[in-house]
């Protein structure tokens, strides 16, 4: 049995590094959103900032401040306040992960 | 018995390239996922995309007609003598190359739910396990007397970027100084509602620059239109009496064109251009109506969390062809909504429940190439409809420095870059 599940593991293994096959979060659907205007990936190809590898932390402030009304933007204070706390962590984590990975 | 070695293996999975390669782990693992999406523009060209990038081991096969796929948006600014035609031309060599995705070019003519098949117009025949259907609109000749597709071409809709936004540039151009421009933009709901008004905004732009006795009169089928506020003050500030717009019951609404004179009847007798740019009424791409996934109405209902079709298994309906709630029918919609229908087949395919999706929309327009305006919104699920998020979104604001509006007129080519690239590239 054991031999069993380890020969399974080893050929999910194998194949692993040639797939990307997973259910996506909710991080990754909400962060989609954002690469239509920051590029896939948050890099931008032109005058927009880019998010990819920026901090979590960086990300999360730029957002909530957004939210708060504590930065003035063109479209960002308007479009942070279609997202919540939880989901603008959410996204901020999702850009750090994919520069790290 | 001839042993496999590994490089037999390969050699055997490898033998038909990497359509093989890529369907190997689904071999593995049992069901096959193939995934046929009908039509390369914002909805279609992301959803192939993105699936391949949620998923590799999907198949994805694009069928789109055409080898150079031209963006609308962006396309006022070739009418307006900003940008030329290959500034908004794009094709799908990495669609191809990079992401792995096969790239038919033919017309599809069918696509069935039932027997998993698309059929091209050349008679083959594709079969899949789901399809996004992606066609865009297709443009109502029948909706107006006088109008037809040769009437197209002496009035030009320019309503599908290509050959007919070519057309309406050479009309322009060769324009004398003087004459009149008349836009005639349709009811609702049309792709893009904005844009009838940014092309206005922009063609004015042209005219003022090189031939400043001249006018634009904006015949509406409405009595009121997208960023009207936004764009009004511009017009005032830039272009003075150079443009008129006049309402559906102020004498816009258009009840019969004449292309041999250039002239169209209104409720207050005719109106003559030198230029007519005529937009008609829209529906579906013509694959889903023969396909039976339009309404009576020629658009296509769809669950809302998936972009199923509500008339046909199995076969997703992305962008302006379907109905997806407050969402408006434009570029940004159709690359939400191809990601998220992406998303839901990958989960679909895995045996899970869709995520919750979240949908976006920002559109830009410019007033002139330095004077940028735009309109966002962030939607979600409420009731199993998209619905805007409260509070969300919003034009840009009504009393804003020339600074601002500068800064959105380059947000409004960075948001181009960036939705092309996360498209095409």
């Amino acid at each position: 049995m054991k031999k069993t599940v380890l020969a399974l593991l080893l050929v999910t293994i194998t194949f692993l590094p040639h797939v990307v096959s997973a259910t996506p979060d909710r991080g990754t659907l909400l962060s989609m959103s954002c690469a239509a205007c920051h590029g896939t990936d948050g890099k931008s190809p032109g005058a927009m900032p880019s998010l990819y590898g920026k901090s979590s932390k960086y990300i999360e402030t730029s957002m909530l401040n957004f939210l708060h009304g504590k930065r003035v933007g063109t479209v960002m204070n308007r479009i942070a306040k279609g997202y919540t706390e939880e989901e603008i962590k959410l996204i901020a984590d999702h850009f750090e992960k994919i520069a790290n990975n | 018995m001839k042993k496999i070695t590994r490089r037999n293996f390969t050699k055997i999975i490898g033998a038909t390239g990497t359509a093989s390669l890529v369907g190997m782990p689904s071999l593995v693992f049992g069901a096959s996922k193939k995934v046929v999406v009908v039509g390369g523009g914002f909805g279609g060209a992301t959803a192939a995309k993105y699936l391949r990038k949620l998923d590799s081991s999907i198949e994805v096969t694009l069928v789109e007609p055409n080898p150079t796929y031209y963006t609308c948006p962006f396309s006022n600014t070739v009418l307006g003598g900003i940008k030329n035609m290959s500034d908004i031309a794009h094709g799908y060599g990495a669609m191809k190359n990079k992401h792995g995705v096969r790239v038919i070019h033919a017309k599809a003519k069918n696509v069935n739910g039932n027997s998993k098949t698309v059929t091209l117009d050349n008679g083959r025949k594709l079969d899949f396990n789901r399809a996004i259907v992606s066609p865009g609109i297709d443009l109502r000749f029948d909706s107006m007397e006088g109008y037809s597709q040769s009437a197209a071409e002496k009035m030009p809709h320019s309503w599908k970027a290509g050959p007919q936004t070519a057309l309406l540039r050479k009309q322009l151009e060769a324009m004398p100084d003087g004459g009149t421009v008349l836009i005639c933009p349709p009811g609702n709901p049309f792709r893009c509602p904005p844009g009838p008004y940014e092309r206005t905004s922009l063609i004015a732009h042209y005219l003022k620059t090189h031939k400043p006795k001249s006018k634009i009169i904006v015949l509406d089928a409405k009595e009121k239109f997208s960023k009207q506020g936004l764009f009004m003050s511009g017009w005032d500030l830039h272009y003075g009496d150079l443009i008129e717009w006049r309402a559906g019951s102020a004498g816009g609404k258009i009840s019969r064109v004449d292309p041999q004179n250039m002239q169209v009847e209104t409720e207050f007798g005719m109106e003559k251009g030198d230029v007519v740019n005529f937009i008609p009424a829209q529906q579906a791409g013509q694959v889903a109506r023969d396909s039976g996934l339009a309404n009576s109405k020629g658009w296509c209902p769809v669950n809302q969390v998936t972009f199923e079709s509500t008339l046909q298994p199995g076969v997703h309906v992305i962008g302006d062809s379907c109905i997806a709630g407050k969402m408006p029918k434009s570029g940004f919609s159709a690359n939400s909504q191809g990601k998220v229908a992406a998303a839901a087949i990958v989960s679909a395919f895995s045996g899970s429940s869709p995520i919750e999706p979240s949908y976006a929309n920002t559109c830009y327009s410019l007033v002139t190439p330095d004077h940028g305006i735009s309109v966002a919104k962030v939607y979600k699920i409420s009731n199993n409809s998209i619905v805007g998020v409260k509070g969300s979104g919003g034009l840009s604001p009504k009393k804003e420095n020339v600074m601002t509006r500068q800064k959105e007129a380059e947000y409004a080519q960075g948001w181009y870059d960036a939705i092309v690239q996360d498209m095409f590239a």
